[in-house]
């Protein structure tokens, strides 16, 4: 008997029936730009933290961190401690900790400081010889997209971004990936100028939500779904992001983007072509990538984008039981700024299997609650046998996957109202939710997202040409908005601008209450 | 929310659950499972705590079956934890005494949910023929500890010899991040054939034993498995290859562990030893038949040399004598300080 082959891409102690080996990175550091910002502080810090409790991060892994501060490794190692005790999700050990901090480093420097690059590449190198991070490197620029130029070139000119053979060095960035589809062509060939693109991984962290991949489980493991998901019995789709909160101190970013670019051209789009995709050959990213992409690539705008699109701006009023200012009012607005803080747009697909069903997008800040989900909305069964005024309290039977806060998902359909006679029917739901405790207890979406870029499995990530197909699709509404009037004003904390609910009614539609 | 029922039945029981749901609004929605758990009322406690943090994950019906005394008339004693403590899960804790208390299977069968399966826990010692007892008949899924028992590893030939599909271990579960470690090992250059294997760990560790049966499936080379202290644990495995071993090494009593490989620094990982819930939540994310455990348990064990007690004597161990190295030893002194094999 001869000892098992082992060779490349073949693992003797890999099996497929072996589901329970946790995927566990190889060697690797992870490079970190704008670790003192908001994103960084609340969730990929706490997120490095939970992956590493969990043992999916390399033995020997290391954080290095570049900002424009006078710290010491030391300072850094404050910061990332107080980040990870105050929101991991996993218990907080000082055991697991103290292991995490030995691989800690800092580098202070501003983005055109060749000098701070140079240590910042001589850090790196010492990572390999000390602490075994291989050659393998991922840079993580959570920065405006404003110096991505400076610092990209920066990791060029140190030779940062050159892997040697057998290693790899690659480069997550987040939205906005552009503001239009000219500016995010520039923006990818800058990033592109540097590193390949198997090496970029832009990260949209909803695409990363265990709901989301669920949607795909739900849709292509389960026989009772797909029979019914097309336009012989959907009516129409909603799907909704509605945010709590107003632009909180970020309107030097807000202002000029607004709600549509913000949301609808990455996530609302993403989960648009999720839901309405065709069954993927598998679930490599290449074949999923395919799907989508054929997606985006048929949505149609309607003729008469004034009566197919709404958008608003929120007045002061009450959010909840707190009293809050209008946009006009935030700091850094203008008050003449049009930057809209509500989109709402209905798009078609041409696709045979979607003819006719309109797909409604809404997305706003300060509005009733934060939620987002997807909502089918099917057609009225086409005969009632139950008289006129039997069923005159049943609306449309509806699936609706909760994105968040509450993951789960839930069905609406009519049911005999319990001791009635005559009879009545009206609408009961069924939900299935994970449960507060359960959304505790699975992954955070960047947890996912970041251990895939360290393994190297792009498939929750968006690639460029799907980037450009959603700008394609928002470009034009941009130009209308941009030359017909205002964004309509909306109370604080209410559901949005009555334009919207006009779009609605004249499809004789309503929008769901979230 | 706690309901108590004492000297109740079962039809009462199952009352008072809908009751609760009722008055509770819809918390029984979404359970995904059965889980009963059998044990005593020492353990009983604790074991509710590890269930309900591992039903976080796998939203539950828990009935846990706590045997008391079988003197005296037969009574069911029973509470109803729903909300707050209870986690994502509702749990039915049920007291059986006198005649009843050998019945238990008796007392589920009405409470257990529809159409969806049962999985059963031991916390305790569990019975010889597992699949085989009356609450093991009704599971598809159970779980067991070797290292509860006063002898694990003779537990563990038990285990083997009483093995059905559905059984599981959580001496298994706790070898999962070794054997996630060593693979990821193996995934990186140099693409070797790994030629020999030396696995340490204490007298009494069944996990020990299970790491080095899967080794020795799966990389078809000869283990060797060496004693240490009772209560350790695992301590070390070691890959030889040709161009020197890798050594995955957790000193006795540590958190901490370090990989070593030719060439490359020492590198350091947290690798505690999973707690009950976590070894819990791990065994219910699956409910099918485990078919790496069953081949480390019922092929794995016996090509292992150097085991005390083996259950089949170890054939191959005069031939494999001359096999440890010395030169690729020098690379890791750490390990030469742990390595001195007790046995021989």
């Amino acid at each position: 008997m001869s000892p098992a082959r082992v060779s490349r891409g073949h693992n003797p102690l890999r099996q497929a029936a072996d589901r329970r080996l946790p995927r566990i990175a190889g060697p690797c550091s992870m490079v970190m730009f704008g670790v003192t910002g908001d994103l960084a502080r609340k969730k990929l810090l706490p997120a490095i933290y939970d992956l590493f409790n969990r043992g999916l991060l390399p033995p020997g892994f290391s954080l290095v961190g570049f900002a424009r501060r006078d710290w010491a490794d030391q300072d850094f190692g404050r910061i990332v401690y107080d980040a990870a005790k105050e929101g991991a999700r996993t218990p907080f050990d000082e055991d697991v900790w103290a292991s995490l901090a030995e691989g800690l480093r800092f580098v202070p420097g501003a983005f055109d400081d060749d000098a701070a690059f140079d240590e910042l590449a001589d850090v790196v190198r010492t990572l390999d010889q000390e602490r075994g991070t291989g050659g393998n490197h991922a840079f993580y620029l959570s920065i405006p997209p404003g110096s991505f130029q400076t610092v990209l070139q920066q990791l060029e000119r140190s030779g940062l971004s050159q892997p040697r053979p057998g290693t790899w060095r690659r480069v997550v960035i987040e939205k906005p990936f552009g503001h239009d589809l000219k500016s995010a062509r520039e923006l990818n060939s800058i990033v592109e100028s540097v590193f390949p693109p198997d090496a970029v991984f832009r990260i949209d962290h909803y695409l990363g939500k265990e709901t989301v991949q669920n949607l795909l489980a739900l849709r292509f493991a389960n026989q009772m779904f797909e029979p019914i998901w097309n336009a012989n019995y959907v009516d129409h789709v909603q799907i909704t992001m509605a945010e709590d909160i107003g632009i909180s101190g970020r309107a030097g970013y807000y202002d000029g983007i607004g709600a549509a670019r913000d949301v609808i051209q990455n996530h609302l789009l993403q989960l648009l072509a999720l839901t309405a995709m065709e069954q993927p050959n598998s679930f490599e990213a290449s074949a999923l990538r395919t799907e989508k992409e054929k997606i985006l690539a048929a949505v149609r705008l309607p003729h008469d984008l004034g009566k197919s699109t709404a958008r608003g701006q929120y007045a002061a009023g009450w959010q909840g039981s707190e009293k809050v200012r209008g946009y006009l009012q935030e700091d850094g607005v203008s008050s003449s700024s049009t930057t809209e803080t509500y989109a709402a747009l209905k798009l078609e697909v041409a696709t045979r299997r979607w003819a006719g069903v309109p797909f409604y997008l809404r997305t706003g800040k300060r509005l009733g609650k934060r939620v987002t989900e997807i909502a089918v909305v099917f057609k009225r069964a086409p005969h009632l046998p139950f008289g006129d005024t039997a069923a005159r309290q049943l609306g449309q039977n509806a699936v609706v996957i909760r994105v968040q806060p509450d993951e789960g998902v839930t069905m609406r359909f009519g049911s005999k109202v319990p001791g009635s006679a005559p009879l009545t029917v009206r609408d009961v739901t069924m939900d299935f939710g994970y449960g507060n405790a359960f959304t505790e207890a699975s992954p955070e979406a960047y947890e996912r997202l970041i251990l895939d870029v360290l393994l190297g499995d792009p498939p929750l990530f968006p690639r460029h040409e799907e980037v450009e197909l959603s700008w394609q699709i928002l470009d034009p509404i941009e130009r209308y908005w941009a030359s017909h009037g205002r964004p309509s004003p909306y109370e604080a904390g209410t559901w949005g601008p009555s334009t919207a609910d006009a779009m609605m009614r004249r499809d004789g539609r309503e929008w769901r209450m979230p | 929310m706690i309901v108590d029922l004492p000297a109740t039945t079962t039809r009462e029981v199952s009352k008072a659950l809908v009751r609760v749901r009722q008055s509770m609004g819809a918390i029984t929605l979404g359970r995904v499972m059965t889980l009963i758990v059998v044990t005593d009322e020492a353990t009983a406690a604790t074991a509710i705590d590890a269930a309900t943090e591992a039903s976080r994950q796998h939203p539950s019906r828990i009935l846990v079956l706590v045997t008391g005394s079988r003197r005296g008339g037969p009574r069911l004693d029973a509470e109803i934890r729903v909300g707050g403590d209870a986690g994502a899960s509702e749990i039915v804790v049920l007291r059986l005494r006198g005649e009843l208390a050998d019945h238990g299977d008796s007392v589920v069968i009405p409470l257990l949910l529809p159409d969806s399966p049962v999985v059963a826990w031991w916390p305790i010692p569990a019975p010889p023929d597992l699949a085989g007892s009356p609450i093991g008949k009704m599971a598809v899924r159970r779980i067991t500890d070797s290292s509860l028992a006063a002898n694990p590893r003779r537990e563990l030939a038990r285990r083997r010899d009483a093995y059905a599909d559905g059984d599981t271990d959580m001496a298994w579960s706790r070898t999962t991040r070794w054997r996630g470690l060593l693979a990821t090992a193996l995934d990186l250059e140099p693409f070797e054939q790994v030629t020999g294997v030396t696995v340490k760990g204490a007298a009494d560790s069944a996990s020990t034993d299970l790491l080095a049966g899967w080794l020795a499936i799966r990389l078809r080379c000869p283990v060797r498995r060496v004693v240490g202290p009772k209560g350790t644990g695992i301590v070390s495995v070691r890959l030889d290859r040709e161009s020197g071993p890798i050594d995955l090494v957790r000193p006795a009593g540590q958190a901490d562990a370090t990989l070593t490989q030719p060439d490359q620094p020492v590198r350091r990982i947290s690798l505690a030893r999973p707690d009950t819930a976590d070894s819990l939540a791990e065994e219910l994310s699956r409910l099918d038949g485990d078919e790496v455990y069953r081949d480390a348990l019922l092929r794995g064990l016996e090509l292992i040399s150097g085991r005390e007690r083996a259950a089949t004597p170890a054939p191959a161990r005069a031939k494999r004598r001359p096999e440890p190295q010395p030169p690729s030893r020098r690379k890791s002194p750490r390990l030469e300080d742990l390595d001195l094999p007790s046995e021989l």
